[in-house]
């Protein structure tokens, strides 16, 4: 049962980012072109979702843990640090060159678009040289 | 600023937001796990160190994830999925998109969807930077560049 409902919050992600309209990039370039035509619809597409995870959220970590009556696995983050904010932004970078995020990706990923398979193998590249060679670089200096 | 009113689809983003903010909620409340796209699929490249229930559950979202647009299918017509991106600069973006993410610990949903409903500042620190990064470099793509 838990297995199924993880399942479908997997397809209720992808399903809402089909009809949100962000699995097409030229939609999302649309909405980063903002001193061009500017395409607003990402904001709607983020207040319909904020507002639902705003109380969904809230209802959760009141309860303080999940319907089987296990831990929540929450971030308790709270620093703001550089990596945060350079990440940040290299993350934009790329968004604006493709359109791509890494969910819409996945469901781009799905149709079979082979302009999605080389963005997602190049996306779990950089991923993994980040969490590696980047990582075991930096750590080692630090340390 | 101008408006592309003959591409803005209010409606359908709010409807198509809700129900992905509910995929979301549906993880967190059952599963007890944040649906960041970038964390989840990183830590499927951890290798090391995985505890027992590291793997299946990312494996089960992921497949409902990458199978949505199938499952879309039965039901509607196909979505217009256009990219206008040749390949060196996919590879580049993907790249830079794997990359940043990871870096800055999240991306449009980690921090977007769920860091803001739980009204985080880092995610908005990191949301904000995302967005102004990605405002200022398609304006230089497209209207600087060319």
């Amino acid at each position: 049962m838990k297995n199924l409902l993880t399942f479908l919050a997997g397809l209720g992600f992808g399903i809402g980012l089909i009809i949100s309209g962000m699995t097409n990039p030229a939609k999302v370039i649309g909405f980063l072109d903002l001193f061009g035509q500017w395409d607003p619809s990402l904001v709607f597409v983020m207040l319909g979702a904020i507002f639902v995870t705003f109380f969904g959220f809230k209802f959760i970590e009141k309860r303080k843990a999940t319907f089987f009556e296990e831990p929540l696995h929450l971030s308790g983050k709270t620093h703001i640090n550089k990596d945060l904010v350079v990440g940040s932004i290299l993350f934009g970078a790329g968004w604006a060159i493709a359109g791509l995020c890494p969910g819409p990706a996945l469901v781009a990923l799905g149709s079979g678009n082979q302009k999605a398979i080389i963005f997602v193998v190049a996306m779990l590249a950089g991923m993994y040289l980040h969490d590696h060679p980047y990582k075991k670089a930096f750590s080692e200096k630090s340390v | 600023m101008i408006i592309n009113w003959q591409e803005f689809t209010p409606i359908a983003s709010l409807i198509g937001g809700t129900i992905l903010g509910l995929g979301a909620v549906l993880l967190i409340t059952f599963k007890g796990r944040i649906a960041g796209i970038s964390g989840i699929i990183g830590a499927l490249m951890q290798f090391q160190n995985t505890p027992k229930d590291h793997y299946l559950w990312r494996i089960l979202f992921l497949f409902g994830l990458i199978g949505s647009y199938q499952i879309y299918l039965i039901l509607f017509e196909a979505p217009t999925i256009e990219i206008n991106t040749s390949s060196i600069e996919l590879v580049m973006a993907g790249l830079l998109v794997g990359f940043g993410t990871r870096m800055g610990s999240g991306c449009t949903s980690g921090h977007g969807v769920c860091g803001l409903g739980r009204l985080s500042t880092r995610s908005f620190v990191a949301t904000l930077s995302f967005i102004t990064s990605g405002f200022i470099v398609c304006y230089l793509l497209l209207h600087w560049i060319n």
